[in-house]
């Protein structure tokens, strides 16, 4: 039999061939130079922060934020506000106000001061919406987004409102979206296994217990909202500058819907679930959008086929709710430890299988009648 | 015990989720007889009622109604067969009137003549509801629910009545005046299974007794020779 | 802006608010009726209303005399709603409330793009006939657009035919103790499954009138239409009494009644905060007051 410590060779081994493989892929895609599979990349990248980021709220704490892109659109908008180029701000936003008409700044400082603003307007709003319960904070979180979206409609002095906020400068390269997305996973993973995480996940499972010892839950929950809202508004900022024109119409409903099917689909609380999640939803949504335009069978033409991915991702959520809530991993997390221990036991049983001498079945008069 | 059984109940074992609540419990309820079903807390009284009930599917065993099976069959068409339960805690529509309440008890007949009947029986029966008519249910006293829901169960002219600690929550003379009327039905020839923890009130009543405890059977007897019995004063520790 | 001193001012600004009231109060109802008896905040009434308007346009277009089309688009609906209740709602009955809550969701997405499938995303004009749009003009700045006198109308035949089936039917009052107590209702032979059928149904039924007037108001219907009114529902619900018919009523009318006011006295700059007001109110009920006006509920505070 093998033991425990070549089970733990093989999960290193594990890591490494991963390490190897990711490294692999991303070299691969920054210098291969096909463009589409790089564009789907960088939007895994984003998508896998706001997944990563809503889970670590609503997975561990169990509670619904269904306003999450709000954040992601503060983000976006405030990190594009900054960076905008100091003679484009004054063609494209005339009436914005002084101190930020004449400034630019670079990459890094807009995105994490974008990532800020989202953190300080979650701790506002999550000081009261928090406090509620079960479909009432998923409500009220409903109405931050709405509330979100009719503010920068209006706000045309910093965002043009309904037009199209164009001339972001494109600074969202691979690298940049792989540097963050590793950091969020990293912070959600090292969150997870914290005195922190591990209290929140104890009060999702059993409220009224964690409050008996004296947990302050609100202010860990807040805590989570936060961080969860930082990440949210760098992916949002990110984006931004990937696909460098917008309109509130992006951060509204459907994307809501996209980021939480995929977190359902990984799990909800877990982090590997949620890579995996969102890589697979991708994969689907990819294909379904790939045929939208339609799509010939024999002789047949059928489509334009609208919203194909979207009826996809909401047949895909009722499957779920009906017959797999906990997705593909609840709220566990694929352990390399676990991986190594599947491999060795399907590598032993063929080994055993090939090499075993056979046995002679046993005589029936030996046995004791 | 005259002719056959009204309620049967062979070998029932139910359980809520991991969890045991009953281990293979047998018990028959006659016509005309009171029945007592004793026990601590946490017994399994309150789940053999809603296995009757068909609240509770139970892992093995059957429940006979009359001979008939009625084990996993949906509540409410059990309570259309005439086994009507006034659930612990009363269970009144709070937000409905007293005389709201008294008519969907009479649910199951829609007979309008019958329900007009009822009402007027369940009201001679209990005339403090009589005032309280169009009283939302909510403001009621505990005792006056535990009679509005005794009342709602008798509007629906239940074959088998199964009540789920009527004593519950009560001051003393409210329990007097609750068992009074049980006392009542019971000479009016009503079958009635009775969950209590009272054990001293529901032995009064009853004609027999079953005693539960941690989901197995461990005393059956009359209940005149239950009164005495002293197992019975140790499991119920100072009451 | 008008003076508001002059009583021609408030006159418009009541019917305005009535006739929006109306609506809202139509479309509320529904909401709470489900949440009543299932538990569930019924993402997809707002689809039901779009698909009533869209089954009512395809009525028209074939031809159809226009009271039969509103009937039409209003038996559509009903039984959109019957079978949402089959299909989507009845396989989760019971699961945690987040389950329902995102199954609805998934109803709600899957029929918006189901009729952006088969409609495509453009808005369509509803040609509504000319008793429903006619503005009648009394004179003056009073212009009382006709929609507002047959919302308030319909309103009040449809709400007061439910108040009636609530209060003095068996079946109205199984479904009142059915939402209020599922396990006791059960107890007495009330069959669960049969009323919830009847509170979609109704429910539907109610949004599919609703968004006649809503229609003839906006004048074109398109695959998102539905969206908008079912928020505004739940928050007409939430300010009345969150789960009660008489709560989604009172909310109706007062949410009506609180984005006329607003409308009219917001300053022209702000006004387009309009709607973020109206769901910071909302949030603002939720914490302090969370079973609304009518108090019955008290949400969880953990």
């Amino acid at each position: 039999m093998i033991g425990p410590s070549i089970r733990r060779e093989w999960s290193w081994a594990l890591r490494g061939f991963l390490v190897l493989l990711l490294t692999g892929a991303y070299l691969a895609l920054d210098r291969g130079g096909n463009a589409y599979l790089q564009r789907l990349a960088i939007l895994f990248l984003i998508n896998l922060m706001l997944v990563v980021s809503l889970n670590l709220f609503t997975g561990f704490t169990g509670v619904f934020s269904l306003g999450h892109i709000g954040f992601m659109a503060l983000g976006a908008y405030a990190s594009a506000i900054l960076t905008l180029p100091v003679n484009q701000k004054a063609v494209n936003l005339p009436d914005l106000p002084a101190p930020l008409a004449s400034i630019a700044l670079p990459f890094l400082p807009a995105l994490i001061l974008g990532g800020l603003v989202a953190a300080i307007v979650a701790l506002l709003i999550g000081i009261p919406v928090l406090r509620l319960s079960g479909h009432f904070v998923a409500v009220a979180t409903l109405g931050f987004l709405v509330i979100t979206r009719v503010v920068l409609i209006n706000a045309e002095a910093f965002t043009r409102g309904t037009r199209t906020f164009t001339g972001v400068p494109p600074f969202t390269t691979m690298g940049w979206a792989a540097m963050w997305a590793l950091l969020n996973v990293y912070i959600a993973w090292r969150l997870k296994h914290s005195p922190l995480g591990l209290r929140l996940i104890a009060a999702r499972d059993d409220p009224w217990a964690a409050k008996s010892v004296g947990v302050s839950i609100g202010q860990m929950r807040l805590l989570a909202f936060g961080i969860s809202a930082f990440f949210t508004g760098i992916a949002g900022g990110l984006w931004a500058h990937f696909l460098t024109a917008f309109s509130p119409n992006a951060f509204y409903f459907s994307k809501t819907f996209e980021i939480i099917v995929m977190m359902i689909v990984g799990g909800m609380g877990s982090v590997t679930g949620s890579i995996l999640g969102t890589l697979l939803v991708m994969a689907a949504t990819e294909a379904l959008r790939n045929l939208e335009p339609g799509l010939a069978v024999g002789s047949l033409t059928i489509g334009p086929l609208y919203g194909l991915s979207q009826i996809g991702l909401a047949v895909l959520l009722m499957l779920l709710m009906t017959f797999r809530r906990q997705g593909l991993l609840g709220d566990h997390e694929l352990r390399f430890e676990a991986i190594a221990e599947r491999l060795e036991r399907w590598l032993t049983r063929r080994k055993t299988a090939l090499e075993a001498p056979r046995v002679r079945k046993a005589d029936p008069e030996l046995k004791e009648g | 015990m005259d002719g056959p059984a009204v309620l049967e109940l062979r070998n029932l074992e139910a359980a809520y989720g991991a969890i045991r609540a009953l281990h293979g419990l047998s018990l028959t309820l006659g016509p005309g007889e009171v029945v007592a079903l004793l026990g601590p807390n946490g017994a399994g009284k309150t789940t053999t009622l809603r296995v009757i009930s068909g609240l509770l599917r139970p892992v093995r065993g059957q429940v006979l109604y009359r001979g008939d099976e009625i084990t996993g069959r949906p509540p409410a068409t059990i309570a259309r067969l005439g086994i009507i339960q006034c659930p612990e805690g009363r269970q009144i529509f709070k937000n409905l009137t007293v005389r709201e309440n008294l008519i969907l008890g009479g649910y199951r007949l829609r007979d309008p003549a019958r329900e007009r009947r009822n009402l007027e029986r369940a009201l001679d029966l209990f005339p403090m509801l009589k005032e309280r008519l169009h009283h939302p249910a909510g403001l009621l006293s505990g005792g006056q629910q535990q009679m509005l829901a005794i009342a709602r169960a008798l509007m629906a002219d239940p074959e088998v009545l199964l009540l789920d600690e009527p004593s519950l929550g009560l001051a003393p003379r409210v329990v007097e005046e609750v068992f009074e009327a049980l006392a009542q039905l019971k000479a009016q020839g009503l079958t009635m299974l009775i969950v209590e923890q009272n054990a001293e009130k529901a032995l009064e009543i009853a004609d027999r007794a079953y005693v539960l405890e941690a989901g197995r059977l461990v005393l059956a007897d009359a209940a005149h020779r239950l009164r005495e019995n002293p197992d019975l004063i140790r499991i119920y520790l100072g009451r | 802006m008008q003076a508001l001193s002059s009583p021609e001012f408030w006159i418009q600004q009541l019917i305005n608010a009535l006739g929006l009231g109306s609506q809202y109060a139509l479309m509320a109802v529904g909401l709470a009726m489900v949440f009543g008896v299932m538990r569930l905040i019924n993402f997809a009434h707002g689809t039901v209303m779009m698909a009533s308007a869209y089954i009512g346009l395809l009525l028209l277009q074939q031809g159809m005399p226009f009271p039969l089309v509103a009937l039409g688009a209003i038996a559509g609906a009903a039984a959109l709603g019957v079978l949402m209740e089959r299909i989507a709602y009845r396989p989760v009955r019971g699961a945690p409330d987040v389950v329902l809550l995102l199954n609805s969701f998934a109803v709600a997405v899957l029929l918006e793009n189901v009729a952006i499938l088969l409609f495509s995303p453009r808005s369509r004009p509803f040609p509504m006939p000319e008793v429903l749009t006619r503005v009648f003009h009394p004179g003056g700045n009073l212009f009382l657009p006709s929609i507002h006198l047959w919302a308030f109308g319909g309103a009040l035949l449809a709400l007061g035919g439910l108040g009636l089936f609530v209060t003095r039917t068996r079946l109205g009052l199984a479904m009142r103790a059915a939402a209020e107590n599922p396990t006791a209702a059960q107890l007495l032979g009330i069959e669960i499954g049969k009323v919830t059928v009847l509170a979609f149904a109704i429910g539907s039924a109610m949004a599919g009138l609703a968004v006649l007037f809503w229609t003839a108001h906006v004048g074109t219907i398109n695959p998102g239409m539905g969206f908008e009114p079912v928020l505004k529902a739940f928050v007409a619900c939430v300010i009345g009494g969150f789960g009660t018919i008489p709560g989604a009523v009172l909310g109706g009318y007062l949410l009506g009644a609180l984005e006329i006011a607003l409308q009219g006295l917001l300053p022209a700059g702000v006004v387009g905060y309009r709607d973020a007001l109206v769901y910071g109110i909302l949030i603002l009920i939720l914490l302090v007051r969370p079973g609304g006006v009518l108090g019955y509920l008290e949400a969880e505070r953990v």
